[in-house]
């Protein structure tokens, strides 16, 4: 029958809902601050928002967003390839090109769209591909449409990935390898030095996503590749708009003038339609203000410290090292659900992660900082574990 | 270059580690609905066979495989 497939799904969330526990789509009922909303009826600390610079709530960009309805409109209703092109999104593309230093810029209506879009199109059919087993859900699923040969190294292991260059041959010098900034459920870095050391002896071509990197990694917050000293070796950056710009949408920045003709090549970007004026104007304004106030990355990474250092001195299995993404390991699915409806009840909302939402088998109750967080929201997050620990619902001896 | 039974001897000489139903491992024995592997204990294996034989094997194959002969077969393809 058609939907036999989807039994053991209903039967986890006839689970959940018996025991009136909603983690997946949990609906927030109003937003406080950036920080701060009620969620099914409770007023909680926003821990798992991915609002990395607060920029969501910034009163700049609702200002900025409401003056662009008012002149645009609340949509484009159509496609960029129609009636969907405003001057908004030419001026995004350009200051987007402008904020990474290169010439070319393509803008999605979506993260998810931009980073499927690039890798469904920048490869075909007798080319390879190589990603980082861990890669997000976009990348496997853009790759997958591509028809490219599909080969997957082992994560964050540049040795895996010369290994398999050298076994390509000639093949080499025309692949297409993908990694990713920061990995989004354990918040670790992709080790880009060693890989586009690895891109410099085979060949081949470098596309990183930058989501969870942009506006947190680097000088000047373009990301992963800037803070490894290796962007010249980078040949498309894609990156969402939904996370420290704090608005939807995505992006393609590269210094390759082709990717002018790449644009009309890509499904998700054609056959949908444009960001609407409103969101394209708060993303400008983020970037602007993300351009001129350095000092939010360094709130961010404080906060970041703060409560990795907080949840690892409770004895909690966090990852190796600090990052805006606090991963804690949590032993199954049981445990991970019955400790995130008690960090819900202590007033914190973070993300509850299982697989194969997860890499590997892990079941994870991800936390998400915000420059925004204050250090006192920072330490509730952690007493709120503390209070979970105590009560017996985690426990700290092996994983929590 | 090896044969095909070879490769269906390496593979079920390296299958017995994850044969805990004590199945008599044959090319008609199924890695998912037979032995059991888990998605993530496939791609182990997976790795386990790339190493041995210096390959790399697609993603876009798995899809066609299911039984330890069709491994022995496709793994034997990209050996050639």
């Amino acid at each position: 029958m058609l939907f036999d497939k989807f039994q053991s799904m209903a039967s986890f969330q006839a689970d959940l809902a018996e025991r009136d526990i909603a983690p997946f789509g949990a609906v927030t009922e109003q937003i406080l601050s950036a920080t701060e909303g009620i969620v099914q009826g409770k007023r909680v600390i926003l821990a798992g928002t991915n609002n990395y610079l607060g920029m969501s709530c910034d009163p700049r960009c609702i200002r900025a967003a409401q003056q662009a309805a008012e002149q645009w409109g609340t949509g484009t209703t159509g496609s960029r390839l129609a009636n969907g092109s405003f001057t908004e999104h030419q001026a995004l593309e350009m200051e987007i090109a402008d904020f990474y230093g290169v010439d070319h810029a393509i803008v999605f209506s979506t993260g998810y769209s931009a980073t499927m879009g690039m890798c469904a199109t920048l490869a075909g059919p007798g080319e390879t591909i190589l990603l980082d087993g861990d890669s997000h859900a976009s990348i496997y699923s853009g790759v997958k449409q591509s028809g490219a040969e599909i080969i997957r190294f082992k994560h964050n292991n540049p040795e895996d990935l010369a290994k398999r260059m050298r076994r390509l041959g000639d093949r080499a010098g025309n692949a297409l390898i993908i990694a990713e900034g920061i990995y989004s459920m354990l918040g670790d870095v992709a080790p880009l030095k060693e890989i586009a050391a690895v891109k410099r002896e085979y060949g081949g071509y470098l596309l990183v996503d930058e989501a969870h990197s942009m506006g947190v990694l680097g000088e000047t917050g373009r990301g992963a590749a800037q803070a490894a000293g290796v962007e010249n070796d980078v040949d498309f950056s894609v990156g969402t708009f939904s996370k420290s710009l704090g608005s939807i949408g995505g992006f393609c920045v590269s210094r390759h003038p082709e990717l002018e003709a790449i644009r009309y090549c890509i499904s998700a970007y054609i056959f949908t339609a444009s960001s609407s004026p409103s969101v394209v104007a708060s993303t400008r304004e983020a970037l602007r203000i993300i351009g001129a106030q350095p000092e939010l990355r360094e709130n961010l990474w404080n906060n970041a410290r703060h409560l990795y250092e907080g949840l690892k001195a409770l004895g909690l299995g966090v990852g190796p090292s600090a990052s805006p993404v606090v991963a804690v390991e949590m032993e199954d699915r049981p445990a991970t659900i019955q400790g995130w409806q008690a960090l819900l009840d202590a007033g914190v909302y973070v993300n509850l992660v299982v697989p194969p939402a997860s890499p590997s088998t892990n079941f994870l109750l991800r936390n998400s900082v915000s420059a925004a967080h204050s250090s006192a929201q920072i330490d509730t997050i952690i007493a709120a574990y503390a209070g979970l620990i105590e009560n017996g619902v985690i426990s700290p001896d092996k994983k929590a | 270059m090896a044969e095909y039974q070879e490769y269906l001897d390496f593979l079920c000489s390296a299958l017995a580690a994850h044969n805990k139903k004590s199945l008599v491992l044959t090319e008609d024995i199924s890695l998912v609905a037979d032995i059991g592997l888990s998605s993530l204990e496939v791609m182990e294996f997976i790795e386990k066979i790339e190493d041995h034989f210096d390959i790399s094997i697609p993603l876009n194959i798995l899809p066609d495989v299911n039984t330890i002969g069709d491994l022995a077969k496709k793994v034997r393809e990209l050996n050639l």
